[in-house]
């Protein structure tokens, strides 16, 4: 370099005091102002679930000319749809409607899962969730519903999800 | 001017102002202002070091992590408590020092023309830092990690790429030691990736600045100490995936973003992170002036010697073998890498003008300003000074406006840059009837071509060849940088230097007149 730093006394006191607003700087906005995520008694919940709906059509027992068309290896007796039906969520706290969504499955023939996640934010205390859930274009209404009490704590998250293995609707909490 | 022009030569007059001011206390070679870039690069290296450090004593396990840090945090205070702070105020410096960085250059206009390459490369160089800063709090899996996990999956779900949504996998009973050793992967290989943008990012300049000044960095190194000393890095809780806590100290430099998406949505933020990289990587798009004429190698001239191959600032100039002399070399502009500054006519030893040639050709010269047209005109208007003190200056485009100072007994010679003036044109004008030679430019760490500045104060000083012959009297030369709005300084220095001429006696500190002495040129 051509310059060098001064070392007088008035720089080097200069010098210390701009390093110390520079730390000030990097030390303040590192940590603060403190944000809130949420608004004081304020709770969350999570609608998030990955569920393949049931097949839009029932299986079916293959014919005997219908076998005899296809390769050998291919002769699987029953005949399945590939296409799975939307999945259809309805949310209800203390009575009234909280969220209502048509997920269709995913993929190009529509036979994969019909996935979302959906956060709401709900004042804490006492409250009935209830949660419906139809994911079949054969059944009439809801094939699945869930309806508990919750005491929600200021912040407390809860999740709505899916799961066959745990029957069906479940609140993680 | 266009209104953004005026607003961006403002800024630059500010900004210009406050580099000045801590020119004062720091001087040029260790003030922060000049040296954003460095200090970017300092911050990285100390991130790197302590991240090593910390990668090897922490344990990287989902429940054990948490643990690990509390433990070299508070028991182990002295040593891994401060490690970890440097290794979290580095990080923050990278992105202060960056972002003015990129600010500085904005301000100096330095995004288009033959810097279109380090503007471009830039922009990825800002991803990747915040990929790396933003996956670090996650490794931490504290309160603030999972939040900041959670808002990243978010914003990611709302791009069609995932089968499932990402912010799934932080629900009680899905996450597991894979996950966390994914993040160790994303958090060693984005800053791996990092370093092979910055690699791309300083390609096209030479002598890249990656180190700041031993003052600089002792003196940066020493703030972050004390910051981690005073103001320890601690974390929130552990990580709950079933609560919030109410208030998160986040750290603005890096998690800034997660307010702004659930202050708009995830689509509002993709659409301004989206807008801001656009308009970053078309800003080199943008209408700015056309470059000036490149530098051309004139052969017969040129000896091979390697100067301006030395000097240039952008690597412009390769050395290809002679083709007419078996064993010599001869410079080879590279066009796409040239700045038109003239700093490698400045460096040719054939720009002197004491040569006897009638027309003066150099090895390396600019079309628009050659060096033989620079010796008439010199010698043209050295002739037509009057008056007791006769001072010939040698400005700059860049910097204050020295053809504001012309006058009956002051002939004013502008440079492209600085960097253009051979050093020997300073013997030529006192030999030929100058009192005094002021030579101006930017201030150091100022200069629009990198190293203009630097080299003519070497060059000037005999540190650096071309060099200024010692017999040339110091008193009778002044070198004075002021930058672009610093005109009064510039008129200022010409008064005092004139005065101080004036106490010289009429032949004190003066050499012998020099009387050309012309030949035809050959070839």
């Amino acid at each position: 370099m051509v310059s060098k730093s001064p070392l007088n006394p008035v720089a080097l006191v200069g010098q210390a005091l701009f390093y110390g607003l520079f730390a000030v700087i990097i030390g303040y906005f590192s940590t603060s102002p403190a944000y809130r995520h949420l608004a004081p008694d304020m709770a969350l919940i999570k609608l998030s679930y990955s569920h393949h709906g049931q097949p839009v059509t029932e299986c079916r027992k293959r014919t005997a000319e219908e076998l005899a068309k296809l390769a050998p290896n291919m002769r699987a007796p029953m005949a399945c749809p590939r296409e799975r039906s939307p999945v259809t969520v309805e949310i209800e706290l203390d009575g009234k409607p909280l969220h209502k969504s048509v997920t269709p499955p995913s993929g190009l023939s529509r036979d994969g899962t019909s996935t979302t996640y959906q956060r709401f934010e709900v004042p804490a205390g006492e409250h009935t969730l209830s949660v419906k859930m139809n994911d079949s274009v054969r059944h009439e209404g809801y094939n699945y519903v869930r309806e508990e009490k919750l005491v929600l704590k200021p912040a407390q998250i809860v999740v709505i999800d899916f799961s066959a293995d745990k029957g069906g609707i479940f609140f993680a909490q | 001017m266009s209104a953004i022009e005026s607003v961006r030569l403002s800024g630059l007059a500010l900004l210009q102002r406050v580099e000045r001011f801590f020119d004062a206390f720091f001087g040029a070679a260790a003030n922060p202002w000049r040296h954003l870039g460095a200090l970017g690069f300092y911050f990285l290296w100390i991130a790197l070091a302590t991240g090593i450090y910390l990668f090897i004593v922490l344990d990287t396990g989902i429940e054990d992590i948490h643990t690990a840090i509390e433990y070299y945090t508070h028991q182990q205070w002295w040593l891994g408590g401060v490690i970890r702070s440097l290794h979290r105020y580095a990080a923050d410096g990278l992105v202060l020092a960056m972002l003015l960085h990129l600010a500085r250059e904005l301000l100096y206009g330095r995004y288009h023309s033959f810097r279109w390459y380090s503007w471009i490369t830039g922009v990825p160089v800002l991803w990747l830092v915040y990929a790396s800063g933003i996956g670090g709090y996650w490794l931490v899996w504290d309160q603030l990690g999972l939040f900041s996990a959670v808002a990243s999956a978010e914003w990611f779900d709302w791009l069609p790429i995932f089968s499932d949504p990402a912010a799934r996998n932080f629900q009680p009973g899905i996450l597991n030691d894979r996950f966390f050793s994914l993040l160790v992967f994303l958090h060693i290989g984005i800053p791996l990736l990092l370093l092979l943008a910055l690699w791309v990012h300083i390609q096209r300049v030479s002598q890249s600045d990656v180190f700041p000044a031993r003052a600089l960095g002792f003196g940066t190194l020493g703030m972050l100490l004390a910051l981690a000393l005073v103001k320890p890095t601690v974390s929130h809780g552990k990580a709950e995936l079933t609560h919030l806590p109410e208030l998160l100290h986040i750290d603005w430099y890096y998690l800034f973003i997660h307010p702004l998406m659930y202050a708009t949505s995830p689509a509002g933020l993709w659409a301004l992170v989206g807008l801001a990289t656009l308009l970053l990587l078309a800003l080199p798009l943008l209408p700015h002036p056309r470059q000036a004429p490149l530098a051309v190698v004139n052969p017969p001239n040129c000896n091979g010697c390697r100067r301006c191959f030395v000097d240039c600032p952008y690597g412009a100039i390769a050395m290809a073998p002679h083709p007419d002399k078996p064993g010599h070399e001869l410079a080879r502009v590279i066009p796409e890498l040239c700045a038109s500054c003239g700093i490698c006519a400045g460096a040719c030893p054939s720009s002197t003008p004491f040569r006897s040639v009638d027309t003066l050709l150099t090895g390396i010269d600019m079309p628009q300003q050659p060096v033989g047209a620079l010796r008439e005109e010199m010698q043209r208007k050295i002739a037509a000074l009057a008056g007791p003190v006769k001072i010939a200056v040698f400005g700059c485009d860049c910097a204050a406006d020295a053809r504001r100072l012309q006058g009956a007994d002051t002939a004013v010679l502008n440079l492209m840059c600085t960097g253009l003036l051979p050093p020997s044109f300073v013997e030529y004008a006192l030999r030929g009837g100058a009192d005094g030679v002021l030579v101006s430019g930017c201030r150091e760490g100022s200069c629009a071509y990198r190293f203009g500045t630097r080299w003519t104060e070497e060059r000037l000083a005999g540190r650096r060849e071309p060099h200024l012959r010692p017999t040339v009297p110091a008193e009778r030369l002044r070198i004075h940088w002021a930058d672009g709005h610093e005109l009064s300084s510039l008129k200022a220095a010409l008064e005092e230097f004139r005065q101080n001429l004036q106490s010289f006696g009429a032949d004190e500190k003066r050499l012998r007149p020099y009387t050309p002495r012309r030949i035809a040129q050959h070839g």
